[in-house]
């Protein structure tokens, strides 16, 4: 086995009973890089100096008989949406082309203390808007399992890396699938945290109703390792939640962990999943999957969640409106590219504004932009945005009803195979399609997590496990037991 | 289908500068994905409220401190693309 096969237990181990250095283990990734990168371009920014000064600081800790965190030492790669004091942070935009990062994101900073080594930032969609990395300013991403196809977005470059060995995790943040998707379209796995689970500063804004941070990686053990890592309140993000007081909640009932039976486990598997538009071979390789549980002893249940059409286009009125809001801050002023230059004085503010922005956005972001100001402007506010709020009511109600009779949810996470490069790019309105498994869940905020169940030709296939508000640790758990089986 | 204008109007309201040919382009695809969303008509909302958030969290508090600000704010001034004694500069208004 050679050092780019190794999970994060095994890396850890390998470190511990020195059979290599955290060095070694670091120049492995970077060569991989060197080596794989140029024709599937994950990564945006390769941090050399960075990783291998951090790798040493592991090998100092090893050598002088420290005790080691488990993440210290293991290479890893962080979508480029999430700032690294000091290093380049361009959101895959060229509106940030040449933006540093003047601070830590929290899940940085406490990845900092784990003492992991990061080897670069991957390439994304532009501002995480998209399924494919195909809208990314700085050129596609391709999918390791076939080079002519995307794979997946907002975050291939981070799943394409864990995929093509180039890392052994990576960080993803996901607003409406952009972990899920490409982890499904990649064959790795990927977690979407429950709204709150994870702090949010430092990652740059899309839709902040929906945003998340969570890991992409090779199994299921390693995601619950980064996961763990990087969960918990922060001052920083008022919308974190400390995980402890779940438990203060009279209605909240716990499968203690060590007992977990498969056969006390209800899931549910919603019929509107399995409509009119999902793939063939992806179907039959979910249902194969949901008959692996039910053979382990589980109760499968069908449930119904009857606004699941709804979610989609209320969805894409929530993020755009949100989206516009946010990206309001790229002024040409405070900081990105700007038209503004010293010692002239030809443009007045207001050509400032427009041209910064109609220069710096490319197609996707600026088509949100005038979806979302559409959405919020006056007279269609009520229509649109407010009418899609209460749709959210809506889903959410579904989800909560569900929730009472199962313990979680089972179905697809996309309704399609990877697609080829260039395939969507000129149908805007298709590549939202491509959402329409995911969206649901950021709407509602709740757990959800992307596994491989198969392949249809060299193509992988994602399960997706929907969980409870907070029950991050069942879902992982479900996808451990069918890990375990296919292993088998 | 939305017109021209409006999408002239929304726009200028986005502070986009966008080409003639790019305003006919968004007015084709704004209005495909509008049509799109046309279907949360058939939805009942009339009794619903509307959900801002999925976490029923509301007003964190804290302490009415000062805090030092940790970022250092050369590193923010930094980034500016103009600036003057220390502070932004701003084109003007006319």
């Amino acid at each position: 086995m050679g050092l780019t096969d190794l999970t994060i237990t095994q890396a850890h181990q390998g470190l511990v009973k020195k059979e290599f250095s955290a060095l070694e283990l670091c120049k492995a990734y970077l060569d991989k890089i060197k080596e794989r990168d140029r024709e599937i371009f994950a990564f945006l920014t390769v941090v050399e100096n960075l990783a291998l000064s951090q790798a040493k600081e592991v090998d100092d800790l090893i050598s002088a008989g420290e005790k080691i965190p488990i993440l210290a030492g293991i290479p890893s790669a962080i979508k480029d949406v999430i700032l690294i004091e000091g290093i380049r942070c361009t959101a895959g935009s060229k509106i940030l082309e040449n933006y540093v990062a003047p601070y830590d994101a929290t899940v940085i900073k406490k990845l900092k203390g784990e003492k992991a080594v990061f080897l670069g930032k991957t390439n994304l969609d532009e501002f995480a808007m998209g399924a494919s990395t195909e809208h990314s300013a700085f050129g596609p991403t391709r999918n390791p399992r076939d080079l002519t196809r995307v794979p997946g977005g907002s975050s291939g470059g981070s799943a394409a890396a864990v995929a093509a060995q180039e890392c052994i995790y990576a960080l993803g943040s996901d607003t409406g699938g952009s972990i899920r998707q490409p982890a499904s379209f990649c064959g790795v796995v990927g977690l979407k945290p429950t709204y709150g689970a994870v702090s949010r500063y430092g990652l740059i804004a899309f839709a902040s109703s929906l945003d998340q941070i969570g890991p992409i990686t090779k199994n299921v053990e390693d995601c619950k390792i980064v996961f763990d890592a990087i969960k918990g309140k922060d001052e920083m993000d008022s919308t974190s939640i400390d995980l402890n007081s779940k438990f203060q909640n009279p209605n909240y009932k716990q499968i203690p962990n060590s007992k977990f039976q498969i056969r006390n486990l209800r899931l549910g598997v919603p019929k509107e999943y399995f409509v009119k538009g999902l793939d063939p071979g992806i179907e039959k390789l979910v249902k194969a999957a949901i008959k692996k549980y039910e053979e382990m002893g589980a109760k499968i249940e069908e449930v119904s969640l009857p606004h699941t059409e709804y979610a989609l286009p209320a969805y894409y009125i929530i993020n755009p409106s949100e989206a516009s809001a946010n990206l309001a801050r790229y002024d040409g002023i405070k900081f990105g590219y700007s038209v503004a230059k010293p010692q002239t004085n030809t443009d007045t503010l207001l050509d400032v504004y427009l041209k910064s922005r109609g220069q710096g956005f490319g197609q996707e972001v600026r088509r949100r932009i005038m979806l979302g100001t559409y959405s919020l402007s006056a007279g269609y506010y009520e229509a649109y945005y407010l009418k899609a709020q209460k749709v959210r009511t809506l889903v959410k109600n579904d989800f909560e009803k569900v929730f009472k009779e199962v313990d979680a949810i089972l179905g697809p996470v996309s309704p399609i195979l990877p697609f080829k490069i260039g395939e969507k790019v000129g149908d805007p309105l298709s590549m939202y399609l491509v959402d329409v498994y995911t969206v649901a869940i950021n709407l509602v905020g709740v757990p959800a997590l992307s596994l491989p169940c198969g392949k249809v030709g060299q193509l992988p296939v994602g399960l997706q496990i929907i969980g409870k508000p907070f029950e991050e640790d069942i879902i992982l758990e479900i996808g451990e037991k069918f890990e375990q089986t296919c292993q088998k | 289908m939305i017109t021209r204008k409006e999408v002239q109007h929304i726009a200028k309201l986005a502070r986009l500068g966008l080409t003639e040919k790019e305003m006919g382009k968004f007015q084709k695809e704004l209005s495909k994905i509008l049509d799109y969303i046309e279907k949360l008509k058939k939805v009942n909302v009339s009794e619903v409220e509307p959900t801002s958030h999925s976490t029923k969290i509301e007003n964190v508090m804290r302490a009415d401190k000062s805090l030092k600000f940790k970022v250092q704010s050369s590193k923010l001034m930094e980034l500016a693309p103009e600036t003057k004694n220390g502070y932004l500069k701003v084109k003007s208004i006319f």
